[in-house]
């Protein structure tokens, strides 16, 4: 089942490339998300039925999926599948009409669509081995295939910013990630003289006989390799480039889903530090890092004038949130699971509604965008209530996440880490209130007056709206099998020596 | 018995100072590329004997590091008309210092490391140089296309450091890793290549309009 997950998109992917005809191309990306989606839906269910057993890891296999991983690859798949609707709309828009940067006035060359909606599945199909692998070299494999095939994404738009940002994505994040495989051989060494290999059952089982100064330095080595990818503060630089200069669908993809990804690599190196008795260690860099991209993110929200970095900052914020929740270890590590799953279904939507934007003002400069409510009431609506759920306005499943966090950082007794990190909420709140209520309710200068109103394809919206409810329906109720879940996977993380 | 080994990680020593002070371009190139194919020569030569999959797998090395990226890279310079010097933005004798400095460094924190010893002298020093030197080509050289050379010089130590670690990959893993590599510098080549297109140079200093950092003078903003 977990190979059909990884070949499905791969040779729908290869296949892209070949066909000719936009519509057909596009009920490929469209059916192939879709069966992704169901086959994901399929796994989790024959796994809770006790009579087949089935998605559970056998030990010594390359690809099995555990509780962090089904988190993560269902993730991926939802947000996949909305990418993909949305995609079928964006692409038949820039089809038509390539856009035109009102910055600069000129016309957008777009690459060929073959070429993106190949790599669009073959990315799919990239994440789904990160999620998937049972080994730590495969994982490192895939995430570096990751950025190699998200980087011709993000030059869709042929020009000169887009392409400064992907050039910037492909050598920070590949000289990052080759730090990870340094971290990786380190593994390796610390487990050499019990030969445990790579293989993560196997480094879990033995984790208490792991040579603890090399398991250290790989943490480290994993943890700037990942890190970079993930885009923790001060490894975030790539971030807002990559997410501002990339179609809204491939910047929804890159926060929802790619960062999850990098996340999960992490995570997998904490899980075998706590296996070895370093919990305290891996705890302490996650939450120094947490606070410091919290505190980035938080200041350049203040000044920001470009509305897709602005999410994209956001972003970074969040990832600091989900490092911080996993430092603190306890309770905080669902906070921060459901935070991943909350985040990656509203950042998509925010995204998705940037493009909208976008299509509707020809610009991604903040002070260009005003009366977001007279010209196109359906995005002001959403964006409005993408502003609510991401900044964790009760009943935002995002709440729920930080209010978990938080609760965990005061009863373990480190108030300093609560106040920093309540403060720069407040902060990065009041950034985003200011910027997402000028946009919708400002007052517009120079406008036509027989200018009509945005219509937004409805299938540019709908993706949003199931995001948004989702959200929403979180904050008020985790259903049973999403809290066995994320409870099986705060059991991976701090399974105790 | 290690003397043809030790010989190497000499060789290697002294390519990554090559690297730093070379001025040529298509020098770079040549020295990275014979770097690589010195690398993939230590597993052979350290080992003694010569067992099938691992010669086979040295030898697909070889071809990778010494034929295939330095014609990738020569291609790359030669579409992109790049010039043949390097634009350093740092001089010449302080690369050569920085290099030397981190050369000591490596073989201070070498010897700090616990690491299985592995009856070849200084190979984790010169592995951690010569990835020291690989940042620093990403770092001090203004054009795209010797920052994807420092990327394949880290390539270099990082392979160097995992046979001084003797972590023995499945060979999927090592060949998905290899894969990974060659993929990357394609898509940089290809990169490059619109880089030059556009920008009508390939100088990444200049690449600066993507930034949160304003001047006062950008009132347009």
């Amino acid at each position: 089942m977990v190979t059909a997950l990884l070949t499905l998109p791969l040779l729908a992917g290869l296949y892209a490339f070949i066909v000719k005809d936009d519509a057909a191309r596009r009920r490929l990306l469209l059916w192939t998300a879709a069966g992704h989606t169901a086959l994901t839906a399929a796994l989790f269910i024959l796994r809770l039925h006790p009579r087949f057993g089935l998605g559970t890891a056998a030990a010594g296999e390359w690809f099995g999926l555990d509780e962090l991983g089904f988190i993560f690859l269902g993730i991926t798949s939802v947000l996949f599948l909305g990418a993909a609707v949305y995609a079928v709309c964006y692409l038949e828009l820039e089809k038509r009409d390539p856009g035109e940067e009102a910055d600069e006035g000129f016309i957008f060359n777009n690459a060929p669509e073959a070429v993106f909606t190949g790599c669009l599945l073959l990315f799919l199909s990239a994440m789904t081995a990160v999620t998937a692998s049972r080994n730590l070299g495969i994982l490192w494999a895939s995430v570096e295939a990751t950025t190699l095939l998200s980087a011709p994404l993000i030059y869709f738009h042929r020009h000169k910013r887009s392409l400064e940002a992907t050039w910037k994505y492909l050598l920070i994040c590949s000289v990052g990630i080759a730090l990870a495989l340094m971290g990786n051989l380190f593994l390796g060494a610390a487990g050499l003289k019990h030969d445990l290999g790579l293989n993560l059952e196997a480094l879990l089982g033995g984790a208490a006989l792991l040579d603890k100064p090399l398991l250290k330095a790989a943490f480290l080595f994993l943890f700037v390799g990942y890190g970079t990818k993930m885009g923790l503060a001060p490894f975030h630089t790539w971030l807002p480039d990559a997410h501002s200069e990339a179609p809204a669908l491939v910047s929804a993809l890159l926060s929802g889903a790619l960062l999850n990804c990098a996340f999960l690599g992490i995570l997998r190196a904490v899980q075998i530090c706590s296996g070895a008795g370093l919990a305290a260690f891996t705890g302490g860099i996650l939450t120094l890092f947490g606070l410091l991209s919290l505190i980035t993110s938080g200041l350049f929200i203040l000044g920001q004038r470009d509305y897709k970095r602005l999410l994209a900052y956001s972003s970074i914020e969040h990832m600091g949130i989900l490092a911080l929740g996993a430092g603190l270890g306890g309770g905080a590590v669902y906070g921060a699971l459901l935070n991943a799953v909350g985040h990656s279904l509203t950042k998509a939507g925010l995204f998705f509604t940037s493009g909208l934007i976008l299509a509707a003002y020809k610009t991604k400069r903040i002070s260009d965008v005003k009366g977001l409510l007279g010209r196109a009431p359906r995005t002001a609506a959403l964006w409005l209530t993408g502003f609510f759920l991401i900044t964790g306005t009760p009943p935002s499943g995002i709440f729920l996440g930080k209010f978990l966090i938080l609760n965990e950082a005061v009863a373990s007794g480190k108030y300093l880490v609560a106040g920093v990190y309540l403060v720069f909420l407040g902060i990065v709140f009041a950034g985003l209130a200011r910027i997402f209520l000028n946009m919708t309710f400002g007052v517009r200068e120079g406008q036509a007056p027989e200018e009509k109103p945005f219509t937004e394809p409805g299938g540019m919206v709908w993706p949003v709206c199931i995001f948004f409810c989702c959200v929403l329906a979180l904050g008020l109720y985790v259903p049973a099998w999403l809290d066995a879940l994320l409870n099986g996977a705060q059991f991976l993380i701090r399974r105790a020596p | 018995m290690n003397t043809f080994a030790e010989l190497t990680i000499v060789v290697i020593i002294l390519l990554n100072l090559a690297l730093a002070v070379s001025g040529s371009l298509s020098l770079c190139i040549r020295l990275a590329a014979f770097q690589g194919v010195a690398a993939g020569l230590l597993p052979l030569l350290a080992s003694g004997g010569v067992r099938g999959r691992a010669m086979a797998f040295a030898g697909f090395i070889i071809l990778l590091k010494g034929v295939v990226f330095p014609w990738l890279m020569f291609r790359a310079r030669e579409k992109t008309g790049a010039r043949r010097d390097v634009d350093p933005l740092i001089g010449y004798p302080a690369s050569i210092m920085l290099c030397l400095g981190a050369f000591a460094a490596s073989s201070w924190l070498g010897s700090r490391l616990p690491l299985p010893h592995s009856g070849v002298a200084f190979i984790i020093p010169a592995s951690l140089a010569t990835i020291f030197t690989g940042f620093l080509l990403i770092t001090t050289r203004a054009k795209a296309i010797t920052q994807v050379l420092g990327y394949l010089v880290i390539e270099n130590g990082i392979y160097i450091f995992g046979l001084a670690l003797f972590v023995e990959q499945p060979l999927m893993v090592e060949l998905a890793i290899l894969l990974d590599v060659f993929v990357a510098v394609f898509v940089m080549g290809i990169a490059i290549f619109h880089i030059s297109r556009e920008f009508d140079h390939i100088d990444t200093d200049q690449m600066a309009e993507l930034t949160d950092w304003h001047r006062p003078e950008d009132a347009k903003w």
